[in-house]
Formats: structure tokens, sequence, C-alpha cells
């Protein structure tokens, strides 16, 4: 597997589904046996995962937003990204 | 008063018992349910958008088979408009690219196929069926056809442990995405089968080994999900994460249970959700309240610092070995049953190797 970098594509990996979860107000990503839940920040990041914007185009779209250095958000990005694909959660 | 319990997280829904396969360590209760007593896809329906406004989010369609029910696809399009995630757990033998791909169009979201073993004579010797892990086998092929993730799960034990990195093989070959390493679990089928089934200490060991290795060899492309055994354990496991903490079964016949064993506890009055709504059997029934939280707990539990991690282990194998099921889990080192466990395996590395293989009983005539 090649590691995420500013170029990749991110996607969740086959099975693994974004969703509200309303009985706990919160968003979660569920798979089989498995649920994660994401912090704010990551919640963000994961929600401009659509399959068609890679890190970079993630990274700008949070960096307008966010009053934040661009390179420490990238950095956030690129992070958790790299986490949760060792986790499975996500491919490129 | 009781505080409200958590909103439930996972609802296993035992779609009917039957099942063409044997294996002599099935969790089914030794009391099988037959075809008529069957819950109907409607009530399912209904049971699964009782069990989303409760709070659920997965949904486990098991067994026996359940593709041993026509009706499958539409219990699935019911799982997908209440908005559940829905995980088929079969053992592919009943399924072909046709049914396969309804289930898929009807909205499943995951395939959870079981092997027997990785060598199919001895897969098919422990499932007790001919020819049944080459239809696995075959049935992989179609789940990767219809798109759909798959997981493999290995049930492992004696007869097959030797064998875990050959089942990792396969799980990579099949294209898995993750690999269940499930030890059996003793109690129903198994308890009676445990002589022929429990591991010595020196397999386990190979096997943690095993499982190690390939984690870090396979990392991002194979999970692997695996818990040391109890009958090799110092401290029980949070089984379903605490009774009526976070797990609802049902059974075929509408039996409400806090775990999928537990319907061999006897002094239990299980609700059946044909009778009442799921919320009303979680948030207020004697069964699902009866071994919640802590109060229930006889010492060593109730003065012990792991109480809220474990919470106390599994009230099935506290029946199974100790004739109580309000006693601390004797996979404890804590528990003064705790001796029991050894014994087993001391028993078991002089036992043979023959199965009870699991059966639906047929109406029996008395003998004389
Ligand atoms: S454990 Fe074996 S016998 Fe039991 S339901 Fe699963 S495949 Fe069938
Ligand atoms: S004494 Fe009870 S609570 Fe403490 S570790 Fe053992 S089973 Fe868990």
């Amino acid at each position: 597997m090649t590691p995420i970098g500013p170029a990749t594509i991110p996607r969740f990996a086959r099975g693994m589904r974004l969703r509200e979860d309303q009985a706990r107000s919160r968003w979660v990503v569920v798979g089989p046996e498995r649920l994660f839940v994401p912090d704010e920040i990551a919640l963000e990041i994961l929600r401009l995962m659509d399959g068609t914007r890679s890190v970079d185009a993630i990274v700008d779209d949070l960096a307008s937003r966010f009053d934040a250095p661009r390179e420490a958000i990238a950095n956030d990005v690129l992070a958790l990204l790299r986490d949760l694909a060792t986790k499975g959660v996500v491919t490129s | 008063m009781t505080p409200q319990p958590p909103p439930p997280l996972g609802l296993l829904a035992e779609l009917t018992h039957r099942c063409p396969l044997r294996c002599p360590y099935c969790s089914n209760p030794v009391e099988l349910s037959r075809a008529s007593a069957e819950l109907d896809a409607a009530t399912w329906g209904r049971v699964f958008r009782e069990a989303a406004a409760l709070g659920v989010l997965q949904l486990h369609l098991s067994g026996g088979e359940p593709a041993a029910r026509r009706d499958l696809p539409e219990i699935v399009a019911h799982a997908a408009e209440a908005g559940l995630y829905s995980n088929l757990i079969t053992s592919g033998v009943l399924l072909d690219a046709e049914r396969l791909s309804a289930l898929a169009a009807a909205g499943l979201d995951h395939v959870q196929l079981s092997v027997q073993d990785a060598e199919a004579q001895s897969a098919d010797r422990i499932g007790g069926m001919q020819g049944g892990h080459a239809r696995k086998l075959r049935f992989a092929e179609h789940v990767h056809a219809a798109g759909l993730p798959l997981t493999l799960n290995a049930v492992v034990h004696r007869q097959n442990l030797d064998r875990l990195p050959e089942l990792i093989e396969l799980a990579l070959t099949l294209g898995a995405g993750r690999l269940e390493v499930a030890h059996v679990q003793y109690y129903g089928w198994a308890l009676r089968n445990r002589d022929a089934l429990l591991p010595s200490r020196a397999q386990l060991d190979a096997a943690t080994e095993a499982v190690i290795q390939a984690r870090a060899a396979h990392q991002g492309r194979l999970v692997i999900d695996y818990v040391v055994p109890d009958y090799h354990a110092k401290r029980p496991k949070a089984c379903m994460g605490g009774w009526g903490r976070s797990f609802i079964a049902v059974s075929p016949a509408g039996r409400a249970l806090p775990c999928h064993a537990a319907e061999s506890l006897p002094g239990f009055d299980f609700p059946n959700v044909r009778d009442r709504s799921l919320a009303d059997i979680w948030l207020h029934s004697e069964a699902f309240q009866r071994y919640r939280g802590t109060d229930w707990m006889p010492e060593p539990c109730r003065s012990c610092d792991r109480r809220e991690q474990d919470w106390g282990g599994c009230r099935c194998q506290a029946f199974a070995l100790t004739g109580d099921a309000a006693n601390t889990d004797p996979a404890c080192a804590h528990s003064p049953h705790h001796h029991l466990l050894d014994l087993a395996v001391q028993e078991a590395a002089v036992a043979g190797t023959d199965f009870i293989y699991r059966e639906i009983k047929r109406p029996a005539v008395a003998e004389g």
C-alpha cells in the first residue's frame, strides 16, 4: 500500500460509513464490529473526504475556514488519515 | 431508582436455527427452534425500526444460517430502511451469485464468512458437511463480484489452531479486509465437545505469535481481531460489553436476550419481541435488569476496581462451570473456581478428537 501523501485522494475503505448517531448526538464511522468516534476536527476532515478531493484540496478547504497555519493543518490531516489507514478505515 | 442504561449499540438477529452445517461448537442453544416458530420478515422489520430508534447502529444477521430463509432479501431491505449497518454472518454454503447480488441490491453493507479450517478435508469434517469448504471459497468470489466488503471468521480450537498461519493466508487470498480469529467459547454445544476442542498452552502461544507477526506484515491490508481465550486467561472479558449495556440478541422465535447464549440460563423469563417493544424490554424487563451494572455482584467482584471494565465476565460461563450465573466468571484468577479451567485444559490434553455434532432434535418416542 502506498502511504497517504498530499496528492492522494483518500476515501473510506469498503464497508466503512460516516453517519449520524442521533441517539447519542454525535457522528460515527461504522464498520463491521467497529465504531470510531471522530472528534470535531477529525469530523471536519472526514466530511470533506468524498472520493474526489485530494488531501491537498481538503487542507485548502480547511485553511480557508479555520484560523490556523496551512502547514499545521496539513500535518494534522496527514497524521489522522495515515492513522485511519493503518486501522483499515481509510484507503487511497 | 436505578439509572437509565445507555442505549444499545448492536443487535444480533438470529433469523433461524436451521443450518446445513453441524459445527460441534455452534453457539446456538442445545434446544434448537423449528422453522414454524420463526418470526416473519415484517416483524423483523418492526424490531429493526425499534432498534434504530433506541440507538442501535449495527445489525448482525445471523443464525443458524440466515440464508436458510427464503425471505432474506426482504429482511435485509427492512434493515436498510431502518438505517442500520447490516452485517450478514454466514456459512456461505447456501448463497449463489444471484441470491447474493439480490442481498447487495437490498442494501446489505458487509459479509462475514465463517470457515472451519484452512484445509478442505479437515474443514469439512469439523463442519460436518462434505464439500462445504469448496463452496465457501466460491462464495467469497461472489462477495467480491457483488462489491461487498468481506470479513473472514475463523473459529479456532485444538484441531485447527496449528493452521492459523494458513488461515491468515486464506484471508489474504480471499481478499478479506478483516480476519476475526475467534476462540471457541465453552457453553452449549461447545461445552459438550470441550475435551475435543480445548487447545494447549503451547498451541496458543504459537498462535498469538503468528497473529503478532501477521498484523505487522499486513498492516493497512488486513485487520486481525484476536483475543486470548478464557481458559488461558487471568482476567475475564467484558462479555457483550456487560449484561444489558450495549447489546441485544433476538432468537429465531423472538426472545430478546442480553447475550445470544443466555437462553440456556435457568430461572429466566426472557421477554418476547412479539409481545413487547424493544425499548420496553431494554429499559424495563427484569431479564435485562438482573445482571446490569454492579449492584448484583458478589465478592470478589463487588470490591474489585475492574468491576466496571469487565462487569464480572460472562454469566453463561459462570453458570456452565459453577452452576450459578451470579458467580464471578471462573476465567478470573480471583474466582474461587478458577482452578476448574486448568483442570479442563489438563483433561483435554489427554482426550480424543471425536465430536458430538449439533443437530435439531427429532420428536422422540420415550424409551421404555
Ligand atoms: S456454527 Fe456452524 S452449525 Fe452453527 S450456525 Fe454457524 S455454520 Fe451453522
Ligand atoms: S474479580 Fe470480578 S471485577 Fe475483578 S477482575 Fe475478576 S471478574 Fe473482573
